[in-house]
Parts: structure tokens; sequence; C-alpha cells
């Protein structure tokens, strides 16, 4: 996992894009690779490796390129019902955790797992923990969690193996919406932490 | 409204051909497991090929006919439409249009020949669009009908159509392998795999096991070794991936699944055999060949060619034909 990666498949799915090559119909970055759709009765397979070949993919990798998103989050309790046990498991205060998680800029290295379902990295090192042994049959809707070297926020209810540390009263998929999602790879995120009141006050007006 | 559901069948999904364009965003494809024998439904009530229709498992829907007049096809299967007038019950085969009039009880005669069969409404279903698409993605909870199955008591509506001519019946349906080959190329991490587990996947058949929903099913057989073991990072996923999770035993993902994922990816079947992918049931037993990418471009352009010669085939019924029980 490397952002100076990462960062160049993100800039390539951006040049692809924007080549506008017929029968491609999305364009997936992950933390290291890409995938390219592409309907090969409207388009060769072969013109498709030329047509990518021939962009200049590299060039523009830049790593601030992405838009700034701060995210507001009511950290530990409910919200965060494995905060306790990462205090544990870490070694580190409940506000030491929150002082690390919040402080960091984290760079959205790819959606997938959900519709809207960002990996963040990188995790400070202090707060790396394998994901449960036992996985939740139910994550609600913006949960803050953390697994390995990423943090992440689970934009719909779902299962889920991430610990949970926090909740975002924000709404980060919507199908109604365009875009429908808060991120996209290459954004640049940062949490931060609120009362529970402030937490209620932007979930009414949300 | 042109129908009201009755009973709403094991799991009956309003599709279409699936959601393109979003799966940067973590939108998976969704559309008709089979897409083969939606399209087919379709033109046998001159919908437009990619209109949205009812996916439905077995038991299939109940419905009521609640306009003055309707008329749908069933395809994918062999098995009949059920329909009840009055007090006299027709069964209409499979593969023709059939029309209905206000007041008549539609339903789907129990199937084990595939997991998926798919009732067509001319018009098509009258569901929002959604991201592009009215297929419903049941995990995300839109598409469809408000993103979800159908339930008793729902409406369902057809979108306007013109006057309808004659009833259609496609001539020689398509025959369903109930032991497919599904021909494949090499995923992103076959290398990951031994040369003896790219051997193993081919060398037997594989079952499918209870484990079968829209996202995927996962496979029983020959347990597929890794060379090397150690994380991999998530990456790219499709509609036809073989994925090997620690145990060896393969997950062949469907339309539903997710658009990345961690587990590696022996393998990918083509394009052309993912229909007969979508039809699998819990207990069909399934074998796999390996392709070169050339080989999986011309059998998809021979999968059209042949779905082209089947339209070819669809004809006007004569009128009369139809056989009571």
């Amino acid at each position: 996992m490397s952002r100076a990666t990462n960062a160049r498949v993100v800039a390539a799915a951006k040049a692809i894009r924007s080549a506008n090559i017929p029968g491609i119909s999305d364009v997936v970055p992950a933390f290291a690779a890409l995938s390219v759709h592409f309907d090969p009765l409207v388009v060769e397979h072969s013109k498709i490796v030329e047509a990518i070949a021939g962009i200049d993919v590299f060039d523009d990798a830049d790593m601030s390129a992405g838009r700034f998103v701060d995210i507001p989050v009511l950290y530990g309790g409910e919200a965060g019902p494995d905060l306790d046990e990462v205090t544990r498991e870490t070694g580190l205060s409940a506000t030491g955790i929150v002082e690390l998680h919040s402080s960091a800029e984290y760079h959205v290295y790819m959606l997938g797992f959900l519709p809207g379902f960002a990996y963040l990295g990188d995790l400070d090192e202090k707060l790396r923990l394998p994901r449960l042994k036992t996985p939740r049959t139910r994550v609600p809707a913006g949960s803050v969690a953390i697994a390995d070297q990423t943090t992440a926020i689970y934009p719909l209810e779902s299962p889920g193996g991430w610990r949970l540390i926090g909740r975002t009263p924000l709404r980060l998929f919507d199908h109604t919406a365009d875009p429908p999602a808060v991120f996209a790879a290459g954004d640049r995120v940062r949490f931060r932490p609120v009362t529970a009141m402030e937490f209620a006050r932007i979930e009414a007006g949300a | 409204m042109t129908f009201e559901v009755l009973d709403p069948g094991l799991q009956t999904t309003v599709q279409d051909l699936g959601r393109r364009g979003h799966l940067a965003l973590g939108v998976p494809l969704s559309g008709a497991l089979d897409a083969t024998s939606l399209r087919l439904a379709n033109l046998l009530v001159d919908n437009g090929e990619g209109a949205a229709a009812l996916e439905c498992r077995s038991p299939g829907p109940v419905l009521r006919v609640s306009a003055p007049s309707a008329r749908i096809a069933l395809a994918g299967t062999a098995a009949p439409l059920i329909v009840e007038r009055g007090g006299d019950v027709v069964e209409w085969p499979s593969w023709r249009s059939v029309d209905l009039v206000e007041g008549d009880i539609v339903r789907v005669a129990p199937f084990a020949d595939t997991a998926v069969a798919y009732l067509a409404i001319a018009g098509g279903v009258a569901v929002p669009e959604v991201l592009g698409s009215r297929s419903t993605f049941l995990r995300g909870g839109f598409g469809g009908l408000r993103g979800r199955a159908l339930k008793a008591g729902d409406a369902l509506s057809a979108r306007d159509r013109e006057r309808a001519g004659p009833c259609l019946t496609l001539i020689q349906p398509p025959l369903i392998d109930e032991f497919p080959t599904l021909r494949m190329v090499k995923g992103p991490q076959a290398p990951m795999f031994g040369e003896s587990a790219l051997i193993e996947l081919v060398r037997e058949s594989y079952t499918v096991t209870r484990d079968l929903d829209r996202m995927g099913a996962r496979l029983s057989g020959p347990e597929l070794v890794r060379k090397e073991s150690g994380e991999m990072l998530s990456d790219g996923t499709v509609p036809g991936a073989l994925q090997v999770p620690p145990s060896g035993q393969p997950i062949l993902l469907l339309a539903d699944c997710q658009t990345t994922g961690g587990y590696p990816k022996i393998a990918t079947v083509i394009s052309a055999d993912v229909p007969a992918a979508g039809r699998l049931m819990a207990g069909s037993r399934v074998r796999f060949a390996w392709v070169e990418v050339e080989e999986a471009v011309d059998a998809l352009g021979e999968a059209e060619r042949l779905f082209h010669r089947r339209v070819g085939m669809i004809a006007t019924v004569r009128e009369g034909t139809r056989f009571s029980c």
C-alpha cells in the first residue's frame, strides 16, 4: 500500500476517462491496480490496450489534486463500541486514540465493498489492529472504523469486521444525489471530533 | 396499476441490463443474472431488450391483473405460466407472450431447470431509474421497487406502450444446459496459484453449494492451493470472477458482487458464459475450461450472433394455440 503508487493509479484513471474512448463504461482505481471495463463488441481489446498505452498517464500524478473533505465524528460510547477494546489492545488512552485518528490527513485510495465505502490511509502505526475475528452481522450506517493500515466509514448498514471507534452524522452515499458518493479516489480527508450535541445538530440539519 | 402482488414468491426483483458508470464509487453492476433470457422475454412482448422485467426464483410470484389488459411473457425456463380466469385454469408455455384481462391470476409454475426465470411485462415495469438503471440492488437498498424484493400487496405498473400487435412466440427456445462448462480466462491473481491449482480447477467438476445469492455462489470441489501465502491488496472484481478464500473452495461472483475484493481471483468466466453462470442453482454441477482472451472475445461475438438468430425465430402466434390442464 503506497500513496505514491495510488496517486499514479488515480491519475491514470483520470487520464483514461478524459480520453473518452468509445466502448469504455467504467474505470475503477484500486490500491495498486486499475480496472478498465469495456465492451469488446464495440471496441477491440487490442485497440483499448493501444489507446491506453498512448496516454501519458503518469506525468500528472499530483498527490494533492483531490478535493478536501471534512468528516465530523462522535467518538466512543454507543457510536464507537470498539473504542474501549482498542484502548486495551493498543495501550493508548481513548483521548490518545481520538487525537491520533483525527490529527492525520488521509488519502482516499479507492472505493469498494459497498457503494460509497472509501478506503482511507494511512492509519497511524500505533492504531493498526487486525479485523475482528467474528464480524458483526450489523454495522450501523455512518460507523467510523479501523482495520490494519486503513480507516473507513460504513455508508450503509451492513455486516462488517472492522473495529468501530465512532460515527459520523453525514450521509456518505445517496443514490438520488449527483454524484451519489461523498468520496472519490484521490480525495483528502480529515476527521473532526464532535460532541453528541453537535452530532445531533448536524444529523437534524443534514 | 397493472398488477397486484398476491404472493411475492421466493425472491422476485425488478432487473434490467444493469448499472454502468458508477463502479468506481462502489456501486455494483446488478442487472439480470441471466441477461440472455431477460432480453428474449422483453422482445416477446415487443419491449426494447433492456427493459425492466421481473427476475423470479422458484417458487415464482402470483400476480393479479388490475388493469383492463396486460401482456406478459415468461422466459428462461421450460416451466409454464398458469393463468386462472374465472373458474378456469389455463397453462401457457414459456417463451411466448400471453394476453391477460382484469382479474386474471397468473403464477409462474415451479421450475427446477434454472435459478432464475424472467417475466416481462409489455411496456416494461414502471419503476424510477436510479443511477441509470431500474435494477434492484438489494444490499444497497436502491433501484427496482423501493430497493427491495417484491412483497405481497405491492402494486406494479407497466410503463406506457403503444397498442400491441399479435402475440409472439420463440420457435425452438434455448435448451438449458444443466451441467454447463464455463469458459474462463486467467484471473489477475492467477500467478499466486501454482500450475497444479490451475490444472485442478479444470480437472473435475464443482458443485454449487446452498450459499448462493445475487452476489455470488460458493462452490465445492477440488481445493485450490496458493503457491505463496500472504495478503494481497484489494482490486477490481467483475461478475464471473472466481475468487479463492483461504479455504481453497472458490466463490463465483455474480451480478450484485462487490466492485472490489481482497481474495485472489484465479480466473474470470468469459462474458459469453456469464448468463449460464447466473442460471446455476444450489446443487448444480459445473465444469470449467481455460481459454485465451482472443477466444473469449470471439465467443462473445458468437453468442451475440446466436442471440440474433434466435431473435429471427420470434414469430407471430397462431391463434388458438393453447393447452388447458
